[in-house]
């Protein structure tokens, strides 16, 4: 029972405040509401700055999900012939996973840095004008933000991909050695598909933390708000919300990302734990 | 044509342990030869080498004429079962069978016609649209063998196939294994803790010992003659009995009783073995002993026995003679029938 109050209060209620406002609008002062109906959602879907945020946020989330799993992978799989030898490795390699957010996205300003930045200078080498400016142009900070996430992620990934990489039985990639000349035909046909449990599982833990977890990048990153079209959906509700005072219009676009993560979890369930299975 | 040569094979691990110390051993065309030792006796690591999957650390792996020590594992030709089966779990049973020949770029009609053979010599024709994890551990067996059978290689490899089995099915692969290579005449080599599967399979037995090669020979041979005390204690169920005696100017001294006959052996402390079949009752006979146990194997029944100096003896006779705990026996053995070996090498010396 203490588990369903927690559930309750920390969750159900705000959730069901979230979708409460979503159908009234109010006063920037809260002296005054109305009930609209569903006109919030119909003026965030019509707004193009919105729909432009969604279409940026889900090529960002797709992005950071397959560049980090596809570094990750790389690692994973040079790792894994190491420690099949000796475990003295792993924690060097996997430090990087105690690292939050927030962190990362301090990581990524210093290096992107117009100051002191060393990437921002090698990304930049002729001084006036800057080709890269992510200050100012949208990309540019896409870019950064892509980046930190990137980075943070791919710790994590790796982990998940060399337990999964370690956890096939030795003597299936021995027969395979046997059965098979090519080790790169060895991975696609054997490694691969073994692993591709803990794949799919890594893209919707990975594609669901860019699209939701990625606020405290975008705002360590930009302390002062990331140029225009290089805010995520999340960060478009706390700026809509608590800077631009449109609590029905911020709550709107709360219901919208719990639909989103319904979703996810759907997928989740029904193909994760089914489908994929030996 | 098939012989496979092994010329001092050696393996030593990076952190120093020697598995296998020198090897010298010649497989023939068609035979079955089993590699058969104690857990830790470097027998796996010995076929690891011959498919491999281990490195060399020295030594010529010869195969028909030609040096293999550093062939990859898939262009050596040879064909491995592995323990645990080692079933590609998300193939089906016919993928599992193809697998190899697809990436050798076998036409396909060959493909089907050998994966169709192979399931009828098996008896599989029924599960190759099946998954691994959809079979019976002796089904699994079954797809293991026939992923090695499709292959038609120059070698088959047996690492513990059986093990993972219950002790039924075991004695009836073990049987199914020796028929399918005396039909197939493919040259084998399977590993073995199991000295009752590795007499039953084996055309010959090489038994090792502390990574070198104790003895090799058919069972027969290495049953009744023995090359060291470990063969002769490894060998053999129930186990042989091995007591400390002594050779004095061509007599055996042991357990208090002198045994003419041993004048080709000089004088030294040795040990004498005597399989336990080979005591005979009789009542004139010198050697008494009392019944410590009696136990019951229906055809055969196992006496537990103490001397007067108070050493235990194992006898096995045919079943229902009625012997008591207890009673006393008198027993003789024929000295032909003894083994003896030097207590310092352990080697052989009659």
């Amino acid at each position: 029972m203490p588990q369903i109050a927690i559930i309750a209060v920390f969750f159900l209620w705000p959730s069901f405040e979230a979708i409460q406002l979503s159908f009234y609008l109010e006063d920037p002062w809260g002296l005054s509401n109305e009930f609209v109906w569903f006109e919030n959602y119909q003026t965030i879907f019509e707004d193009p700055e919105y729909v432009g945020t969604l279409i940026a946020t889900l090529i960002f989330s797709l992005s950071v999900t397959f560049l980090s799993l596809g570094l990750a992978m790389l690692l994973a799989v040079q790792v894994d012939g190491l420690l099949r030898g000796g475990g003295t490795y792993r924690p060097l390699i996997t430090w990087a996973y105690a690292i939050a957010p927030a962190v990362a996205g301090l990581v990524a300003r210093f290096l992107f840095s117009p100051q002191i930045g060393p990437i921002y200078d090698l990304l930049n080498p002729d001084g006036e004008p800057p080709w890269f400016e992510p200050a100012l142009d949208s990309i540019d900070a896409w870019v950064v933000i892509t980046s930190g996430a990137v980075w943070r992620q791919v710790s994590v990934n790796f982990i998940f991909l060399l337990a999964g990489l370690q956890s096939i039985p030795r003597s299936v990639l021995e027969a395979s050695r046997i059965d098979n000349p090519s080790g790169f035909s060895r991975f696609w046909s054997v490694t691969f598909p073994l692993l591709a449990p803990t794949l799919f599982f890594l893209m919707v833990i990975n594609f669901s933390y860019a699209f939701f977890e990625t606020f405290a990048i975008i705002d360590t990153v930009f302390p002062f708000g990331p140029p225009a079209g290089a805010a995520s959906l999340v960060y478009k509700v706390y700026v809509d919300g608590f800077k631009g005072a449109d609590l029905g219009g911020s709550s709107a676009q709360s219901v919208v990302l719990m639909l989103f993560v319904l979703a996810l979890t759907v997928v989740q369930f029904r193909y994760l734990e089914k489908k994929i299975h030996y | 044509m098939t012989t496979l040569t092994l010329n001092s094979l050696q393996k030593t691990y990076a952190n120093g342990t020697h598995a296998v110390r020198g090897i010298d051993l010649e497989i023939f065309d068609g035979e079955l030869t089993v590699f058969v030792g104690p857990s830790g006796c470097g027998k796996s690591t010995l076929l690891r080498m011959i498919a491999g999957l281990e490195e060399i650390t020295s030594g010529d792996l010869m195969l028909d004429g030609s040096r293999i020590n550093d062939v990859e594992p898939a262009h050596r030709d040879v064909a491995m079962v592995f323990q645990n089966y080692a079933l590609y779990p998300h193939m089906t049973v016919r993928r599992n069978m193809s697998y190899a020949l697809q990436n050798r770029k076998v036409p396909k009609a060959e493909i089907d016609r050998r994966v169709v053979e192979a399931a009828r010599i098996l008896q599989l024709d029924e599960l190759l649209e099946r998954k691994p994890a959809q079979l019976s551990g002796g089904q699994r067996q079954r797809v293991a063998m026939g992923r090695a059978i499709v292959r038609e290689p120059k070698l088959f490899l047996f690492d513990e196939p059986l093990s993972n089995l219950d002790a039924q099915l075991r004695a009836q692969m073990r049987v199914d294994i020796r028929k399918l290579q005396r039909q197939l005449r493919v040259t084998s080599i399977f590993v073995t803790h199991d000295q009752i599967e590795a007499m039953t399979v084996g055309d010959r037995l090489a038994v090792l010992n502390n990574g070198e090669l104790e003895q090799i020979g058919t069972p027969m041979e290495v049953y009744s003659k023995p090359a060291s005390e470990f063969v002769a204690s490894f060998i053999g169920s129930p186990r042989i009995n091995i007591v400390s005696g002594e050779v004095k100017a061509g007599t055996l001294h042991v357990d208090g009783f002198e045994l003419p006959g041993f004048s080709q052996i000089s004088d030294q402390p040795v040990k004498v073995g005597i399989r336990p079949e080979d005591f005979v009752l009789e009542s004139t006979a010198k050697m008494s002993l009392q019944i410590d146990l009696v136990e019951e194997l229906g055809s055969d029944e196992l006496l537990y026995c103490v001397s007067p100096t108070g050493l235990d003896y194992r006898i096995r006779r045919p079943g229902g003679s009625g012997h008591k705990v207890g009673e006393n026996i008198t027993v003789s053995v024929i000295s032909e029938k003894l083994h003896l070996f030097s207590s310092q090498s352990g080697k052989r010396l009659n």
